[in-house]
């Protein structure tokens, strides 16, 4: 294993600090809520009807559902167009094996420079870190990813990487780090200054890098959505274009990908549609006088077949990485994406996390949900987020269940105390004449009510019971009108 | 969302499930429910052996305990007639989430499925089943409402207490900033992630308290033991109350019709 | 074993016996989008471009030509970089632009020149989509991938009887994922609008990386939009 970045471990105390952090974090807040509150309203005007809504969540929820059932077989027809239209297909098991295949193919070429297209697989393999041990310069060039990349950070969110900084924090950070630049606020001067940078790098660059948001298996062809035209400079300049993409994002057919395509602008950026929309087939044709030579695909595992074992969980892979869940988390909206320490972050990050990096490192996770549903509710292809973050919160606090292989990092949360806690939970509450004793006693005894109750008291009063019980009071007022 | 409400005899008699925070912690809440079903006319059934629906341990992963204490309430109510809850995310779990805590029990399943049926919010059963029709008596005012979460995805509180409160004439509904948003109560969530939780109640209590409304309604006394708790830390008079209180107050406390 | 072999065999084992029924895409179409005439798809179409800053010209099959002259030397375009093999490089060749480059060598041998010394692209385009107000662009041999990607102006010429209802109904009409794909070119772009990015505090900036500007020069010679053109061509006249 190759050394992983800090913030790909997520123990729950530093998760629990960096959360509070980020909540005392006035200038933190204030931003995640206005660009939140951007997106949100953004999306709600792309969605005018809501039963004509309904109807593209359940088409697109079925396209999905029926890919995933069939993710073998059109795995393996992808794999069989993509090489007979000369695309090189490699598959990966993890992050580092991915990273490899790549680091192989630069070093064939001699290749200096690579430059990247928005990849968020790339950002879970820490591809970056890799290259760059290889001798290997990787260069983001999305606009957010390279001002992330260009203050060491990593990306606050899967849509939008930079959207936790404001324009004078990027103004600086150009004055800073950009040679010859002067420090500006003008918006349509930063991306002027960014665009001539990368410009060059395009230029220059070996190989091009890009994710890819749908593989259609029965054409062999690689669909990427983008705005800014990065993504078609890295998959069309460069001599060698590779594409990174997990396991679960194949459909079967060309007529699969409008549904999917349609819902995830609109549900992303509320955009009814973007800039490019670029299918790739294959590398230059030797008549040809532009495109890369070589084009390569890799496949990346990385644990998502632990999802695709289970039933329930499966459905965690119809993700088609739009971010709406993160754009309508409220958790989210107040911590930002850093906080989670994972690359994918917000809801479908802690349903996603745990099979990636286990239970020991992400139980803290799925806990970090009210359960609120807002999530559940504008998820274009319909994943019971919520009921998933149930069934991982039991997954990390017990043992696999007899006969079923335990998932990574099963049962890392299990907790003597709160077996405990809940065992005598369940012993009151199935036992209506001691819960009736202990609701006399607490009503009784109110007075003694602990005034600090763990979590629940730094910014409440306490909680007290009331002096009588309703059954109390309702026998009384009964007995009364007798 | 919306179910069916099938076509029928009104019921006469219901059964009452209280919940475990409205017998604790808000009982006023719940002698107002009861009080607002029977001046309807209707019978209301107290099954003393309930408890609390499960959903704690349900949502922090403790499936066995869950199905322990839901098991218990599945034997309360032999008749059939409709169970009526004060709380939409209790509702929701007795509604939604029994089913599929009981999956694959041949036996407790079917149980499970045939109770869910029967489950109201308490606002849907005034609205939609009782269809209520009330005259407004207090002095002009104005309220906001939070749904919980539970109750608005679930159950469609929203849009009932909503209704319940345009037929009263003095009312006027202010909505307040981020109205849908989750006031970050969520059970155990605001134990276990305190630092988030006070961030959102302390958000959701100043957005109610800038919509200038006099008080605040909710169906849900957790996440208004979770706001007025936090509005209380700040010294603040400002404070809401459940749904069923204000309609009562609203419409003649005590008259019995 | 490979990699491939292991993460194939863990999807066998777990992959459900049987597979839900293939998504009904058609009939969501069929209930969501009622089929429009040729005017409205062109109205529709001219709204949604022009909603992402593309700019609309009206031309004729006779003064298409003379308007992209007049545009160039409007937007101060010194060189015009067309597919001399391409469908309309014949008629752009023979009416004697002083700014046009063909690009007609393999890119590596002038991406300096390519990205620092083109002032505007040509292109052709297979149609439309009227829903998004989007160009279906398809390079090939004779118009290279970058002529509509690297110069800071985009010319389109579009036939506005090209243009589809929606994306859906392009792929199904023109059948781009029969054959085993071989329907389509080894790059297919849908393109709306200039290039764009919102990466700074969410505000809107034109000209990311890609073109600045998008021009579509949109052939429309129906009996009754030829009437109120305002152009009255004559021949390909030479200035």
């Amino acid at each position: 294993m190759t050394a992983r970045h800090p913030l790909q471990f997520v123990p729950a105390e530093e998760f629990k600090a960096r959360t509070r952090a980020a909540t005392d974090d006035a200038h933190l807040r204030q931003s995640f809520r206005s660009a939140m509150d951007f997106l949100m309203a953004k999306r709600a005007a792309q969605f005018p009807d809501d039963s004509a809504l309904q109807r593209q969540r359940e088409t697109a929820e079925a396209i999905r559902r029926y890919s995933l059932a069939r993710l073998p077989e059109l795995l393996e027809q992808l794999e069989r167009r993509l090489t007979a239209n000369g695309v090189h297909v490699h598959w990966a098991e993890n992050g580092d094996e991915a990273n490899a295949i790549i680091i192989d193919i630069a070093r064939r070429h001699s290749a200096k420079l690579m430059v990247k297209g928005k990849s968020m697989v790339s950002e879970e393999t820490e591809l970056n870190h890799a290259m760059e041990a290889a001798g290997i310069d990787a260069l983001e060039s999305d606009m957010g990813e390279y001002i992330v990349q260009l203050d060491g950070e990593k990306p606050s969110h899967i849509i939008m990487p930079a959207i936790h900084k404001t324009k004078q924090q990027i103004a600086r950070l150009f004055a800073e780090k950009v040679p010859g630049v002067s420090y500006t606020e003008s918006v349509d001067a930063l991306i002027g200054i960014g665009r001539a940078v990368l410009r060059e790098k395009f230029m220059q660059a070996d190989i091009g890098l890009s994710g890819v948001n749908f593989a259609v298996a029965e054409t062999g062809t690689l669909c990427l959505v983008e705005n800014e035209g990065n993504g078609r400079m890295c998959t069309t300049v460069p001599r060698v274009h590779v594409a990174i993409t997990g396991i679960e994002k194949v459909v079967e057919k060309l007529e699969h990908v409008p549904p999917l395509y349609g819902l995830l602008t609109r549900s992303a950026t509320g955009q009814a549609i973007t800039t490019y929309f670029n299918m790739i087939s294959g590398p230059r044709k030797p008549d040809e006088q532009d495109g890369p030579e070589e084009v390569h695909l890799v496949l990346l595992d990385n644990n998502r077949s632990q999802a695709y074992a289970d039933e329930q969980m499966r459905a965690t892979l119809q993700c088609i990485r739009c971010g709406a869940c993160m754009n309508h988390c409220p958790v989210y909206t107040r911590i930002g994406g850093h906080a989670y320490g994972t690359t994918y972050p917000g809801p479908i990050g802690e349903i996603i996390s745990p099979h990636m990096m286990g239970l020991a490192a992400t139980h803290a996770l799925p806990t970090a949900s009210s359960l609120c549903g807002a999530c559940a509710e504008v998820c274009p292809v319909k994943i019971p987020i919520p009921d998933l973050l149930i069934r991982l919160r039991g997954e990390a606090t017990h043992d696999a269940p007899a006969g079923r292989a335990p998932l990574l990092g099963q049962g890392a949360a299990k907790s003597r105390l709160m077996d405990a806690v809940w065992a005598g939970w369940a012993a009151l509450y199935t036992r209506p004449a001691l819960y009736r004793a202990f609701a006399w006693l607490a009503t009784r005894f109110r007075a003694l009510t602990p005034p600090v109750q763990s979590g629940w008291t730094a910014s409440r009063t306490p909680l007290r019971p009331a002096p009588r019980s309703l059954r109390e009071q309702l026998a009384e007022r009964r007995r009364a009108h007798r | 969302m919306h179910r069916d409400i099938p076509d029928g005899p009104r019921p006469t008699d219901v059964y009452f499930f209280a919940t475990c925070l409205v017998d604790l912690f808000c009982p006023e809440a719940g002698m107002d429910a009861i009080t607002l079903l029977e001046r309807e006319g209707i019978r209301v059934h107290f099954p003393e052996s309930q408890t609390c629906c499960g959903q704690p341990a349900y949502t922090s992963g403790y499936a066995e305990q869950a199905r322990a204490v839901a098991r218990t309430q599945l034997d309360l109510f032999p008749q059939d007639w409709p169970v009526i809850v004060p709380s939409g995310s209790c509702a929701g779990m007795m509604r939604h989430h029994y089913p599929k805590l009981f999956a694959g029990d041949s036996v407790l399943q079917p149980r499970a499925e045939a109770l869910a049926e029967r489950v109201f919010e308490l606002s849907e059963f005034l609205l939609r089943v009782l269809r209520v029709q009330w005259q407004d008596r207090g002095q002009p005012t104005t309220v906001a409402l939070h749904t919980s979460c539970s109750a608005r995805r679930e159950m469609g509180t929203h849009e009932h207490a909503r209704a319940l409160l345009g037929q009263l004439s003095g009312v006027e509904l202010v909505t307040q900033a981020h109205e849908s948003e989750c006031c970050g109560f969520g059970g155990t969530f605001s134990l276990k992630h305190p630092a988030i939780s006070s961030a959102m109640a302390g958000d959701k209590a100043d957005a109610l308290k800038a919509s200038g409304a006099e008080t605040f309604l909710s169906a849900d006394c957790g996440c208004m033991l979770n706001i007025n708790h936090t509005l209380q830390k700040r010294k603040d008079a400002f404070q809401g109350k459940h749904l069923a209180t204000f309609l009562l107050e609203r419409t003649g406390r005590g008259e019995k019709r | 074993m490979s990699a491939r072999d292991r993460i194939l065999g863990r999807l066998r084992a777990a992959a459900p016996r049987t597979a839900p029924a293939a998504p009904d895409v058609h009939t969501l179409y069929e209930a969501l989008h009622r089929p429009t005439s040729r005017t409205e798809r062109v109205a529709r179409f001219c709204a949604q471009m022009t909603g992402w800053r593309g700019e609309i010209v009206r031309v004729t099959h006779a003064n298409w030509v003379d308007t992209l002259r007049g545009l160039c030397a409007a937007k101060g375009v010194n060189s015009l970089l067309y597919g001399p093999r391409g469908v309309h490089g014949e008629a752009l060749a023979a009416a004697g632009l002083s700014v046009l480059r063909p690009y007609d060598r393999p890119v590596d041998t002038w991406k300096e020149e390519l990205f620092e010394r083109i002032d505007a692209g040509f292109t052709s385009t297979r149609g439309a989509i009227a829903e998004t107000g989007t160009l279906i662009v398809w390079p090939d041999a004779a118009e290279p991938r970058l002529l509509s990607l690297v110069p800071p102006i985009h010319f389109a010429l579009l036939d506005a009887g090209r243009i589809h209802d929606t994306l859906f109904d392009a792929i199904c009409a023109e059948g781009w994922g029969s054959a085993g794909g071989t329907a389509l070119p080894t790059n297919a772009l849908l393109v709306s609008g200039p290039s764009k990015t919102a990466d700074i505090q969410q505000t809107l900036a034109y000209g990311a990386h890609g073109p600045k500007e998008l021009v579509i020069l949109l052939l429309d010679e129906t009996p009754a939009e030829a009437g109120t053109d305002p152009a009255t061509p004559t021949t390909e006249a030479r200035p």
